[in-house]
């Protein structure tokens, strides 16, 4: 069975699928990315689909895992490059993808995910001084 | 009706899930040789994932039989899926979203249905299920 490689850069993990996903590959990566957002601390994940030619049930059911795996790990995760075939059949077969971040692009999903991050280092900067600041701590927190 | 043409066949046992994958190269080879639009490329290759899958998963394992056909007004593909399994007890229930009896999405069989123009199914509990689905070209 082939695997899909699994790329880190800074706090980001970068999966590219090339290849056309077996069932069991599909699910050695999500295993295998569960296991690298805990070992290595990443933040984000992106997964690159460009060169899919289909999303189906299955796969379309991992990338989901994948995203609410990743969100109890403390990571985001944003889908992109789907092609816009695929997106036409994918909603036709029944799924929206409830719950995953997309984006058109890997320069678009790492804008997000960097927004992501930024937002919670501010946070951490704005948070230490805070402590002896009473009462402007809740000023602090990004709103959600 | 003019009388149906077939102009290709292919066929591919389903027992692994390499062979699922086999069978999605295979309608997107007919498919792309039929001229038929990305789009509807894309549905037909996805119909056949969804259904190859059940073949495997339900069926047991099984056979597709892949197949250009020609109604003398347009040309088409037509994929068919047969296992020997334990059948479909209830149909109707089995092609409503969301019904699953395999802890899936309960998706693959409607959605299926959806993708394709012509949608056949015949099962009979404890010798097996058929389902033929049909692509034209527009």
């Amino acid at each position: 069975m082939e695997r899909v490689p699994i790329l880190k850069i800074g706090r980001v993990l970068l999966v590219s699928v090339q290849i056309d996903l077996q069932d069991q590959t599909a699910l050695a990566l999500q295993e295998d990315l569960s296991e690298r957002i805990v070992s290595t601390g990443a933040r984000g994940v992106l997964i690159e689909i460009s060169a899919l030619e289909i999303v189906d049930s299955f796969i379309g059911r991992m990338l989901s895992t994948i995203a609410s795996i990743s969100r109890v790990l403390d990571a985001e995760t944003v889908v992109v490059g789907m092609r816009p075939a695929v997106a036409i059949t994918l909603v036709e077969l029944g799924l929206s993808l409830g719950g995953v971040r997309t984006a058109l692009n890997v320069e678009k999903g790492l804008e997000i995910l960097d927004r992501d991050m930024t937002v919670e280092d501010d946070n951490v900067i704005e948070d230490e001084p805070a402590g002896s600041a009473a009462g402007s701590v809740t000023e602090a927190r990004w709103p959600n | 009706m003019a009388e149906l043409s077939v102009l290709g066949t292919d066929e591919v046992p389903i027992h692994t899930d390499a062979d699922v994958v086999r069978v999605r190269q295979l309608v997107r080879a007919a498919a792309v040789a039929a001229k038929l639009s990305l789009v509807d490329q894309t549905k037909i290759v996805t119909a056949a994932s969804e259904l190859a899958r059940n073949t495997l998963i339900y069926g047991g394992g099984g056979q597709a039989v892949v197949e250009t056909v020609n109604d003398g007004r347009r040309r088409g593909i037509r994929a068919l899926f047969r296992d020997e399994g334990p059948g479909i007890a209830d149909v109707d229930l089995a092609l409503t979203d969301g019904y699953t009896t395999g802890g899936g999405l309960g998706l693959g069989l409607s959605g299926a249905r959806r993708l394709c123009d012509e949608f056949e199914l015949d099962s009979a509990v404890g010798a097996g299920t058929c389902i033929q689905v049909t692509k034209w070209t527009r």
